[in-house]
């Protein structure tokens, strides 16, 4: 094992809170930042100031600031998530063409999106469940996953009904290949590496104990 | 074309949209959704449309009304499921309407494409998913791409902030979204905006899309609508 491990003393399950003020720890200061839609957004309120992390959203906009509220809201405003958002100075303004080539050009450092499923080889399902009855939609996903520098995925490490969702093969549809490299969830961090699934932290579980369960190396 | 054309009504700006037409529609949700515009096509009547645009319809206006009226054969889009989408689930799931999803990026350069004279071009977005079935694979420097055709409008409809007498545009915050390059991707270019404006009233440095883009300009009164989270 060459990767290091980190020790952490967190005896619980993390909050999705929880968890964004740890991805939001993590991303380096002043970098170009895509948090998608969903729980991933909550990363926004934990960065600390001065950290002059620009956020970018997908419909054309660096520089994006906090959700807006009451008279501060504008409907020609909203992030990827059609939420009322604000600009911060700085901020400046794009069309989708421009906004993608962005992403897909390698400039973007970060993005966090959220998963239905994580593979061992970093593949990434989060756009469709394959449900005959499910309307597929995949908005900015495909772009993103294969467009920023650094995926990092944001979820619960097990469904409801206790399966991992970080798996030796991904089940649902594909949303890009090898695309992930670390994985934030309520159990633990995991970064994705050319030798397979390393264990970063763990939060109120060992990791011999995680590793067994999910059926990984252990750290 | 020839030099762009003020309307005196949304109906006129709209007018002689032919049934089959494939209408570019500009608006990430309702940020630049070109209200007036699409309301006067549902009067104009106008049937058979294929639709492109980021979304299939929020709540029960703009696009959402086209596709309640039954105008629209199919629709290209890279999200239509959302919290507010209840149109067009009734009639996908009704079996009323074609679906083509489209990442969101692979969309808005498709129509780069059309509007720049680009015949095709390779993409990484989508390789090794479904989305590939049937689109050609080519690797290029180590990396895997998919080959992606232009998408070409008849017409353009779409929501601008100002508009000078020439047809020159600005638009307002993440409202430009898919505007300007919808402007260059069609045929027909359509444009609502809140202001007109003389020519040499608009800092030609701040002109998002040159008046070259742009056939007819409607004014129309800003109204408010609400927001809504798409989940």
């Amino acid at each position: 094992m060459t990767t290091t491990t980190t020790t952490t003393t967190i005896d619980h399950p993390l909050s999705m809170d929880e968890l964004a003020a740890v991805i939001a720890r993590d991303i380096p200061a002043g970098s170009f930042v895509n948090l998608g839609i969903g729980q991933p957004t909550k990363i926004a309120d934990h960065l600390p100031a001065g950290s002059g992390v620009v956020l970018h959203t997908e419909n054309g906009m660096l520089n994006m600031g906090p959700k807006a509220d009451g008279d501060a809201v504008d409907p020609d405003l909203t992030n990827a998530g059609k939420v009322p958002v604000t600009e911060l100075p700085g901020a400046a303004y794009f069309h989708h063409a421009d906004s993608f080539a962005m992403m897909r050009g390698g400039h973007l450092d970060v993005c966090v999106l959220g998963a239905y499923q994580v593979a061992f080889n970093g593949d990434l399902a989060n756009w469709h469940t394959g449900k005959p009855d499910d309307i597929p939609a995949v908005g900015g996903a495909m772009d993103l996953a294969i467009g920023a520098k650094d995926v990092y995925v944001m979820m619960t490490l097990f469904t409801r009904s206790g399966e991992p969702k970080l798996v030796p093969r991904c089940t649902y549809p594909l949303t890009g290949l090898g695309c992930v490299s670390r994985v934030y969830t309520d159990h633990g961090v995991f970064d994705v590496t050319a030798d397979g699934v390393r264990i970063r932290e763990t939060y109120g579980v060992g990791a011999d104990e995680l590793a067994e369960r999910l059926g990984i190396p252990l750290p | 074309m020839s030099r762009a054309e003020i309307m005196e009504s949304a109906d006129a700006a709209v007018a002689g949209i032919e049934d089959g037409s494939t209408v570019l529609v500009g608006g990430f949700g309702l940020a630049g959704m070109p209200f007036d515009l699409i309301e006067a096509l549902i009067r104009q009547g106008a049937k058979d449309l294929t639709i492109v645009s980021n979304n299939a319809g929020n709540g029960d206006v703009g696009l959402a009304a086209l596709l309640a009226a039954g105008r629209v054969r199919k629709v290209l889009c890279s999200f239509p499921r959302q919290a507010d989408s209840w149109v067009f689930d009734d009639l996908y799931r009704a079996g009323k309407i074609e679906l083509e999803v489209v990442p969101q990026g692979n969309l808005a350069e498709r129509m780069r494409a059309a509007g720049a004279g680009i015949g095709a071009f390779y993409s990484p977005t989508a390789v090794g998913t479904p989305l590939a079935e049937g689109k050609e694979e080519r690797e290029i420097d180590g990396r895997k791409y998919l080959l992606e055709y232009p998408i070409k409008g008849d017409y353009a409809l779409i929501g601008a902030h100002v508009a000078d007498t020439l047809g020159n545009l600005v638009y307002r915050k993440t409202a430009r979204n898919f505007g300007p390059v919808m402007a260059t991707a069609a045929t027909t270019t359509i444009v609502q905006v809140g202001q007109v404006v003389e020519a040499g009233a608009l800092d030609p440095e701040a002109v998002v899309t040159p008046s070259i883009y742009v056939d007819r300009i409607v004014r129309v009164t800003a109204r408010h609508y609400t927001v809504q989270g798409a989940r």
